[in-house]
């Protein structure tokens, strides 16, 4: 009744809602990037089971990671638009009093992917566990041989960065932050630690950088697969491709490639399109009358390897295919 | 002829050399590996695209322009010519003409956009850099072109100098500058480019076509973004439809620590080099110091920050 008197006070919102009250759900989803196959596939996914359950899916985006602005643009257009469930990869925490005012006109806010205050649920990889299964597959990997470890950051600040690097080093044994700190965790063994962008060109200038500090590094943790590919390149002008272990996190289908060329050694392949098909079916629920979502769930990761270790499950490289994201 | 360089302070000109010279010497003092051959051979092969691109800025910036699209263009060239010689096999310098002629298309309408309808740079070059990402974007289907020929790759290889190893690329970056250098100092269309930046309006009245210098200008920065996307291709080994997003702006930085004025009219583009070496230099020390890559922005910003000052004293003193 709250979300009734508050409808009337808006006489677009009311007529807007009301001619879509009587058809199909309407979900909208917004996220970081267009481009990104991350994202394309997390919109197939949607697009796929939003037929399926036959609900009407709006999409948009903002132009890169961090444009907040287009973000909330979307959501307010969104909501305007009659939208009763919004799926969101958050850019960042500038959207937060825009998903308030939606949440406040009864709207269902769940996050997709990359975690924010105040959503009604938030269905996403579990980022600090991806970094602890790369952790654990580089220690076994490694042996008893003395760590000397390359960190390639995204950039300072970003949650998810923060969540990877932090669980990469507990998977490894080494002291670090919990998943909640947003401070990246160092000690004597991670000799080198540089900021990629998630990008290839600059992974490559970090890792040349990193190995004028300590030519010795054999391990090297990436923030993802790009920035593997960009790491690699630069181990394998040195002349030092072989034998230094590199891992990483996303699972897209050319990071998967990588693996199987034996670029990448392990990497935690994540599920977009699990996070938007759960994050409509959510939004139907809701629509029919049904309760919000609520809390964390899990959209799972898997460790993908070319060569399993003793002690640490693996999955092969033909399986990491299969489930791959972008293009095969 | 020479008023104009004799207009220009030493401070603003010595400025980049001086930061790199005090940079290195703090580096040297505090880290055991930055002083070595090896060192400074992968510095320049990591400015070698930012250096390239700058060189286009530089024009751009002196006849008092800007130019945002250039990182973007860069990223254009690069898939262009991965792709084309990926999908259709085209022979390895077709492909590359190829590439190099879309980034010099887009200098050519950059060009145009500001000597006809007249509209200001800024503004062209946002909308050329929205309209490159996408095409970018679409035509590679966000994709990383990774079956690259090798013919594409040769300039980020290495040859042997008195022991120490050398990237094709990056004398080729060294010879751009010095070739620009000249054309800038000892021609006369190079004088032209001061001139236009300095007073267009004097300059018209005195019979230079400010407008087919401005175009020129406009599709010789397009060509050196090409020549960018190649040499980005050489040195990564893929074509990185992501790549390219802020070198507009790392451009714009070289160019200032450089000592060239935004106002347009005043700067040498040797400056340049010097300044997008600094911000490798930045990088690289930090990076062997173990310090945190947020110190290398606050140092960065706080250097361009002091760059235009000492340009907006300077100008006032010479009025």
């Amino acid at each position: 009744m709250k979300f009734a008197s508050k409808l009337a006070l808006s006489a677009l919102a009311l007529a807007t809602t009301a001619a879509f009250a009587a058809g199909e759900p309407v979900i909208g989803l917004i996220t970081k990037t267009e481009t990104n196959p991350f994202f394309v596939k997390m919109k197939e996914g949607a697009q796929a089971e939003a037929k399926k359950l036959g609900a009407k899916l709006m999409t948009a985006s903002g132009k890169k990671d961090g444009d907040t602005a287009a973000q909330i643009t979307a959501i307010e257009n969104m909501v305007t638009a009659g939208a009763k469930t919004l799926l969101i990869t958050s850019s960042g925490d500038a959207i937060l009093p825009a998903v308030k005012k939606a949440q406040a006109k009864g709207v269902q806010v769940i996050a997709l992917d990359s975690p924010f205050e105040g959503a009604d649920a938030l269905f996403a990889t579990d980022n600090y566990k991806a970094g602890i299964l790369i952790g654990q597959y580089a220690k076994a990997a490694l042996g008893s041989k003395p760590a000397k470890i390359a960190m390639l950051d995204l950039f300072p600040g970003h949650p998810v960065g923060a969540q990877r690097h932090n669980g990469f080093m507990t998977g490894f044994g080494l002291k670090a932050h919990d998943a909640k700190s947003n401070e990246l965790s160092a000690t004597p063994e991670t000799v080198c630690a540089g900021d990629t962008d998630g990008n290839q060109a600059k992974g490559q200038t970090a890792m040349e950088n990193c190995l004028q500090k300590n030519p010795d590094i054999n391990v090297v943790y990436t923030i993802n697969e790009p920035a593997a590919a960009g790491a690699y390149n630069a181990l394998k002008k040195a002349g030092k491709d072989k034998g230094v272990i590199i891992v990483s996190v996303d699972g897209g289908c050319a990071g998967v490639a990588d693996v199987g060329k034996g670029v990448i050694a392990a990497t935690s392949q994540q599920y977009p399109l699990k996070m938007a098909a759960m994050g409509v079916a959510a939004g139907v629920e809701y629509a029919k009358g049904g309760k919000k979502a609520s809390g964390y769930v899990d959209t799972g990761v898997t460790l993908i390897a070319k060569n399993a270790v003793a002690g640490v499950d693996s999955k092969d490289v033909q399986t990491g295919t299969d489930l791959c994201w972008g293009k095969k | 002829m020479s008023t104009v360089k004799d207009r220009l302070p030493p401070l603003s000109q010595l400025g980049p050399f001086i930061a790199l010279a005090v940079a290195c010497t703090v580096f040297g003092l505090t880290t055991d590996n930055f002083f070595t051959a090896a060192n400074f051979s992968l510095i320049l092969q990591q400015v070698m695209v930012v250096g390239v691109i700058a060189i286009g800025q530089t024009l751009i910036v002196l006849t008092a322009g800007i130019d945002l699209s250039c990182g973007m263009l860069m990223a254009l060239g690069s898939i262009v010519m991965t792709k084309v010689a990926q999908d259709f096999g085209l022979p390895t310098p077709l492909a590359i003409l190829l590439g190099i002629g879309a980034t010099t298309l887009f200098g050519l309408l950059n060009g145009l956009l500001v000597t006809r309808i007249k509209l200001p740079p800024f503004i062209v070059t946002l909308g050329t850099m929205n309209v490159a990402f996408a095409i970018t974007q679409l035509y590679s289907s966000a994709q990383t072109v990774t079956e690259v020929p090798e013919g594409m790759t040769w300039l980020g290889n290495t040859f042997e100098l008195a022991g120490n190893p050398v990237a094709y690329g990056v004398v080729l970056m060294v010879a751009l500058y010095l070739a620009t250098w000249f054309w800038l100092r000892d021609t006369a269309s190079g004088r032209h480019v001061y001139a236009v930046g300095n007073n267009p309006e004097a300059t018209r009245l005195i019979g230079i076509p400010t407008d087919r210098v401005l175009l020129g200008v406009y599709v010789l920065a397009g060509l050196f973004y090409g020549i960018a996307s190649l040499l980005s291709v050489a040195r990564t080994g893929v074509g990185d439809p992501n790549g390219g997003q802020t070198e507009n702006l790392d451009a714009i930085t070289a160019v200032v620590l450089g000592g060239t004025s935004l106002f347009g009219g005043r700067g040498v583009v040797l400056g340049t080099l010097a300044g997008a070496i600094v911000v490798g230099v930045l990088r690289n020390g930090l990076t062997l110091m173990g310090v945190s890559s947020v110190y290398q922005v606050l140092i960065t910003g706080i250097l361009v920050i002091v760059a235009v000052t000492v340009d907006q004293l300077s100008r006032k003193g010479g009025r």
